[in-house]
């Protein structure tokens, strides 16, 4: 759902020992959560700002959004709404692209809404819809699939800390946003154990 | 809701196009899941969200693509084949499936041969249909 790289010494591989949150750097590519619904549905605002450097390289005297990243925007949106629904007990892992359509561009300066509901909940697995609006206009819809990767169907074994949702309190202060915003009042709290 | 096979089918072949991102020439009866349409095992839970919206059904897991139990319980597998209890498990966990060639050689990697297009048109017939 996120991306997360090693924030790694230069040189060398990161030193052993270290407590795994050290070694990760989280990503988060939504400004803040407007709506939250409990398992249900989400919807989160991300303003496009030509102070992101990729913006300049795609494309040189063209600037647009790439489409990659609003699938990541709504991979985010969506799989903090599936993972929010279990508590932040699994590990939720982007699996399928089940669906994703564009329709226009999205320059700098735009405000985007992405909006994402819970299609099924599973307890291995979970499917989203999702549309992305600037103002009435309709963006994008991407569906998603989202997999709890402890129930995996292939029976792997993965670390047993949460590497998805190590560190609550970066979303703690997005849901935050959201029940100040007066979205669902119980989704705040619910993710703080 | 009653539905003949042919309706069935018809949905179950739009569900395939939508879920595997294949033409709908490539889905008929005889089609394998994994072997001819390319599913990976995302997809069988994809196929199972979008038959149970499809068909207004609801469908547990493991009662129409049964495989992970049967692989990983000693008693039905012995040297990379099914035992005889693991080929009865499976007979009581896929009645809607023609099992009489797998049977001949009951070699785990076929098990995924055993899922096709027309398993599923069974399956959904099964649980529309019954009386």
């Amino acid at each position: 759902m996120t991306i997360q790289a090693r924030s790694g010494n230069i040189g060398g591989p990161a030193a052993c020992g270290e407590p795994a949150a050290n070694l990760l750097m989280r990503w988060i590519w939504i400004d803040k959560f407007v709506e939250f619904k409990s398992g249900q549905s989400a919807v989160a605002v991300k303003n496009v700002t030509l102070a992101e450097e990729h913006l300049h390289d795609h494309f040189p005297g063209f600037p647009v959004m790439p489409e990659c990243l609003m699938i990541e925007g709504m991979a985010q949106t969506a799989g903090i709404l599936v993972g929010e629904a279990k508590k932040f007990s699994e590990k939720v892992i982007l699996a399928k692209i089940r669906k994703a359509v564009f329709f226009d561009y999205v320059k700098a300066g735009d405000s985007l809404r992405l909006e994402a509901k819970i299609e099924s909940l599973a307890p291995e697995a979970a499917s989203t819809t999702g549309k992305i609006m600037r103002g009435e206009k309709l963006i994008a819809e991407i569906d998603l699939m989202f997999s709890h990767v402890d129930k995996n169907l292939a029976g792997k074994a993965f670390p047993e800390e949460n590497f998805v949702f190590d560190d609550t309190s970066v979303f703690d202060s997005l849901l935050r946003e959201a029940v100040s915003q007066g979205a669902d009042p119980g989704a705040g709290e619910s993710e703080r154990e | 809701m009653a539905m003949s096979r042919e309706e069935i089918l018809q949905q179950v072949q739009e569900i395939l196009v939508d879920a595997l991102g294949v033409d709908d020439d490539e889905v008929s009866l005889e089609s394998r899941l994994m072997g001819d349409l390319g599913a990976e095992s995302i997809d069988f839970l994809d196929i199972v969200f979008r038959l149970e919206k499809a068909f207004a059904i609801k469908i547990p897991r493991e009662e129409l693509f049964p495989a992970e139990s049967l692989m990983n319980n000693p008693a039905f597998v012995s040297n990379g084949k099914l035992t005889e209890s693991g080929l009865k498990e499976i007979r009581e966990k896929l009645p809607h499936t023609d099992l009489s060639e797998f049977e001949k050689n009951p070699d785990l990697n076929k098990l995924g041969d055993l899922f096709t297009v027309n398993a599923i048109v069974n399956f959904v017939d099964g649980r529309l249909n019954a009386a």
